[in-house]
């Protein structure tokens, strides 16, 4: 499998938006599908240990999916993503918002914004996540991943290379 | 207005800044020789930095060193690693979906 998969992610805080580009070995129908589809999706979405579990999904704009991460120890993280534009295999967009197990929305949420483009065989997506509040976008990663480790302090440069990227 | 340590990296200047006094404990004036801009400026974002937690000011003699708080620092190191960690790991496992969808499909 091809290893250089091309990976960007950046955050700009000026317009609180979050942008993520990644490449795939795959041609565009079978990653919109992985995208699309809730019995993919509920494969690859949670980053292992975390599993995701989806109560029901409704790929149409105006539907919508119902879906938890749940941790190691069965803890479920429950959230909302409402479509709120789709263009088949090119982009689709949505509201998300976390919940509760009832489905009431714990807003304010974020809009995520993906594109799909076919090149020689790969297929690039790009993600933009808009986020009401900083805070919001803080929430987003503290959220039961609490177990990411810190990089060294020589890290520091290219860290900081990566958030200027778009500032 | 927000002061944290989000808005601390937020603008150009002061991430320059912070790279700068990453390295020693720096005299405003010094940190200013470094800058294009007005130390007025540059006094203005240290002020920033301060009010964020980022950075620390030390009397010596008749001057004032300013120096980084590492410790603040790895807050947002941590906050972008955990972050890019959680997408490294969604993708991987989508490669690995989408190379078994194709070999299905074969």
């Amino acid at each position: 499998m091809k290893t250089d998969l091309l990976f960007d992610l950046t955050v700009d805080k000026t317009t609180k938006t979050v942008s993520i580009t990644r490449e795939f070995a795959a041609d565009l129908s079978l990653v919109w599908d992985a995208y699309t589809k809730q019995e993919i999706l509920d494969q690859w979405w949670a980053p292992k240990p975390w599993s995701s579990k989806t109560k029901f999904m409704n790929f149409e704009v105006g539907g919508r999916r119902f879906y938890a991460m749940v941790s190691p120890e069965g803890q479920e993280r429950w959230s909302v993503q409402k479509y709120t534009s789709i263009t088949p295999k090119t982009n689709f967009k949505f509201f998300n918002a976390f919940a509760d197990a009832a489905e009431n929305l714990e807003l304010p949420g974020s809009e995520w914004d993906l594109n799909f483009s076919e090149q020689n065989g790969m297929t690039k997506v790009n993600i933009s996540i808009y986020n009401e509040s900083l805070a919001r976008l803080e929430k987003m990663v503290e959220m039961g991943f609490k177990e990411g480790s810190a990089m060294q302090l020589k890290n520091l440069e290219e860290l900081l290379e990566t958030l200027s990227h778009r500032s | 207005m927000r002061r944290d340590i989000f808005q601390a990296i937020a603008d150009p200047t002061r991430r320059a800044i912070i790279t700068l006094i990453a390295l020693q404990a720096m005299t405003p004036n010094a940190i200013a020789d470094n800058f294009n801009t007005s130390r007025q400026s540059v006094s203005k974002h240290l002020r920033i930095l301060t009010e964020c937690n980022l950075v620390k000011q030390e009397q010596q003699g008749r001057e004032i060193y300013y120096s980084l708080e590492i410790e603040k620092m790895k807050e947002i190191d941590k906050w972008l690693n955990q972050f890019r960690k959680i997408w490294e790991a969604r993708f991987n496992q989508l490669d690995k979906v989408l190379s078994t969808m194709k070999k299905k499909k074969k």
